[in-house]
């Protein structure tokens, strides 16, 4: 007993974890949170550096202000939809119908997702632009004076680009989907005498409703803070919110305006940032 | 809640005469599948009568799955015909072959309730509003499970997820009920319960073909009327099940069809007398077993069931073998007993046994009948 009496106490181990939170919150505060502060700052006070909220309505209600907002919500929303529709065929095709050559293909339009996004836009422009391939064809072919197509400088230009650009990001969560479907429910669903197309609508869709959900959440923020894309093809009108801040900040100077519209931006994304890792949370990823 | 078992009473209470009399022949025509240059099922010419039960049994890999596949719709024959009843069903798509399939995983749709579920089909063939909550009911019922119509199958047991794929299976009247593995995925005791009451349904259904693929020789043993043992993408035997079970033809089906000892044996004498015996050697022992037109100096197998041996004899267990007690093994409603009869194992499972048992090592004589015994033709392929 008397030897355990002097048995010194077990030291408990001390617990380093807590520290280490110090250098990546401070990262990110430099990096991150504090340009942010000054953003929103800068949004909310005048030259003189009084609070003024008189500015933040007076750009609410602009002309500009107000249709960039729609360009900017009619090319997302249009670009998302289309990317869905582009993303679910596809999917459906490599998921279900079986071809040698399905799986290259998926990692063909994943290399997508690794490419910049004004590639596409280049790409596009050597073939719809007015001097690109289809309008010189079609001019020689048909002895043209003005290029026919000319759709590229348009909203619909940037939704198309934006459509080939980001439907891998609805058709990789969609394959993943589908990957878990299980067969003999399509199988069952066939013996019981469904076809096709009632398989899908009522057994293969109910099960990729997170996917859709995910990868359009995530289609839609990415296209609302597009500005490769809209920058390169240049169409004319077609203004978006990310192109407005650039336009205000850069070449106006407007330091001021630029920074309301970016805190609106920054509400946007987040909002459509909390739907994706909703979406995302239910299917799992 | 508790489930009631889907008895036949259940089955009276819903009418089942609207699903009795619904089952189809099903043919197979010199029926093969390949996956390129792999064979996968060989020319399989096989019926199945109209209300039957044919059990497909096998091992892994033996063609049994692929042969369901085909009549289902799912894989494309590299060769022959399948019919159902008077239809060529070979080049039709799966929705238009009317029939019904239960699978190893259930395959519910997790998103839909029960009632969806069972409707599905129906709905899908587009039955009017009404027809489908009839039927909706009565396939329920007939399985016992009216009282989970709203339930989500995850709100569901495995046995009760199964019983809700077989409603759905019979709500469209099917020409024939595919079952695949059905009941693998339950434990023993909810499977041996389901196993019964699949028995049931069909005495109360005498009109469905059923075509069951299943690697678990009890479930066919108690639900065929005949059995088809598959091996090698081949159908190694066929015939009624008891008949297969009693005098099996080859060797695999003695073996793969219950336990069977098969000792090696000398025909001394070709069948004689009323009950058609034959007379053989095993060292030096005369024994009598039934036979199937051997020869005297064939050599060939004597195939005795383990629970058809006895350690007593009497005047019907005339056949008597020695061996050397090995293994003694107590599983409750069993004994388990294993011999050395010159250098072949021999199982014996006894109900009853002497009150004193011998000791490990003990010679001991072994007692069965003739007419408990069949010859089996010694045969490498099966």
């Amino acid at each position: 007993m008397a030897d355990a009496a002097v048995l010194p106490a077990p030291i408990a181990k001390k617990v380093p974890g807590r520290f280490w939170i110090v250098p990546p919150a401070a990262l990110l505060a430099l990096l991150f949170f504090y340009p942010l502060v000054l953003i929103v700052q800068q949004a909310f006070m005048d030259d003189s550096g009084m609070a003024n909220v008189g500015e933040f309505v007076r750009v609410l209600h602009a002309r500009f202000f107000l249709n960039a907002l729609i360009n900017t919500i009619t090319i997302s929303v249009a670009a998302t939809a289309g990317c869905l529709i582009v993303g679910l065929v596809l999917g459906l095709i490599l998921a279900f119908v079986p071809f040698p050559g399905s799986g290259v293909i998926a990692r063909l339009i994943d290399t997508f997702i690794a490419l910049p996004t004004f590639l596409v836009t280049l790409a596009f422009t050597f073939l719809y632009g007015s001097a690109g391939m289809l309008n010189a064809g079609l001019m020689e072919a048909f002895s043209l004076q003005a290029p026919p197509v000319n759709f590229l400088y348009s909203t619909w230009g940037v939704v198309l680009a934006e459509v080939t650009v980001y439907s891998p990001f609805v058709l990789r969560p969609l394959l993943a989907a589908f990957s878990l479907v299980d067969r003999g429910q399509i199988e069952a669903a066939s013996v019981l005498g469904a076809r096709p197309f009632r398989i899908v609508r009522q057994v293969i869709l109910p099960a990729a409703v997170p996917a859709l959900i995910a990868g359009g959440s995530l289609c839609l923020l990415l296209t609302v803070n597009e500005f490769g894309i809209v920058l390169f093809i240049g169409a004319k009108g077609v203004i978006t919110l990310p192109l407005l801040i650039y336009s205000k900040a850069i070449q106006e100077s407007a330091y001021q305006v630029a920074c309301i519209i970016a805190v609106i931006n920054i509400a946007l994304s987040l909002g459509l940032f909390g739907l994706y890792r909703f979406a995302a949370g239910r299917l799992g990823a | 809640m508790s489930v009631p078992a889907f008895t036949g009473s259940n089955v009276m209470d819903v009418d089942a005469a609207k699903i009795r009399g619904a089952g189809s022949n099903v043919h197979f025509d010199k029926v093969s599948v390949a996956y390129g240059a792999h064979v996968v099922l060989h020319p399989l010419t096989l019926d199945i009568a109209p209300g039957e039960i044919l059990a497909m049994i096998g091992p892994s890999g033996s063609g049994k799955t692929t042969a369901l596949r085909a009549v289902a719709g799912f894989v494309r024959p590299a060769s022959g015909r399948i019919r159902i009843g008077a239809t060529d069903v070979t080049d039709l798509p799966p929705y238009e072959r009317g029939l019904g399939m239960v699978v190893q995983n259930y395959a519910l749709f997790p998103h839909m309730r029960v009632e969806d579920n069972v409707a599905f089909g129906l709905r899908a063939q587009g039955a009017d509003k009404a027809l489908i909550g009839e039927r909706v009911k009565d396939s329920l019922a007939t399985v016992g499970m009216s009282g989970f119509a709203k339930r989500y199958p995850r709100e569901l047991s495995g046995g009760q997820q199964q019983r809700v794929a077989i409603a759905r299976a019979l709500a469209v009247r099917p020409r024939v009920l595919l079952l695949d593995e059905p009941l693998s995925a339950l434990d023993a005791q909810i499977r041996r319960n389901m196993v019964e009451e699949i028995a049931k349904l069909h005495r109360d259904l005498p009109g469905l073909t059923i075509l069951y693929v299943t690697h678990d020789q009890t479930e066919a043993l108690t639900l065929a009327d005949k059995i088809a043992i598959m091996r090698d993408g081949r159908v190694s035997s066929h015939g009624p099940t008891a008949e297969l079970y009693r005098r099996p033809p080859n060797r695999f089906t003695a073996e793969f069809l219950g336990r069977a000892n098969l000792l090696p044996v000398t025909v001394t004498e070709g069948a004689t007398g009323p009950k058609g015996f034959a007379k053989a050697k095993l060292g030096d022992a005369l024994l009598a077993g039934a036979a199937r037109g051997e020869k005297p100096g064939d050599k060939t197998l004597l195939c005795i069931r383990p629970q058809h041996l006895s350690l007593t004899g009497d005047e019907e267990h005339t056949n008597r073998i020695v061996g050397t007690l090995k293994e003694v093994h107590w599983q409750g409603e069993l004994t388990h007993l294993v011999l050395d009869v010159d250098g072949t194992p021999v199982r014996v499972s006894a109900t009853r046994l002497p009150v004193s048992l011998p000791e490990r090592g003990s010679v001991v004589p072994l007692f069965f009948a003739p007419g408990d015994t069949s010859l089996v033709p010694e045969d490498a392929r099966g």
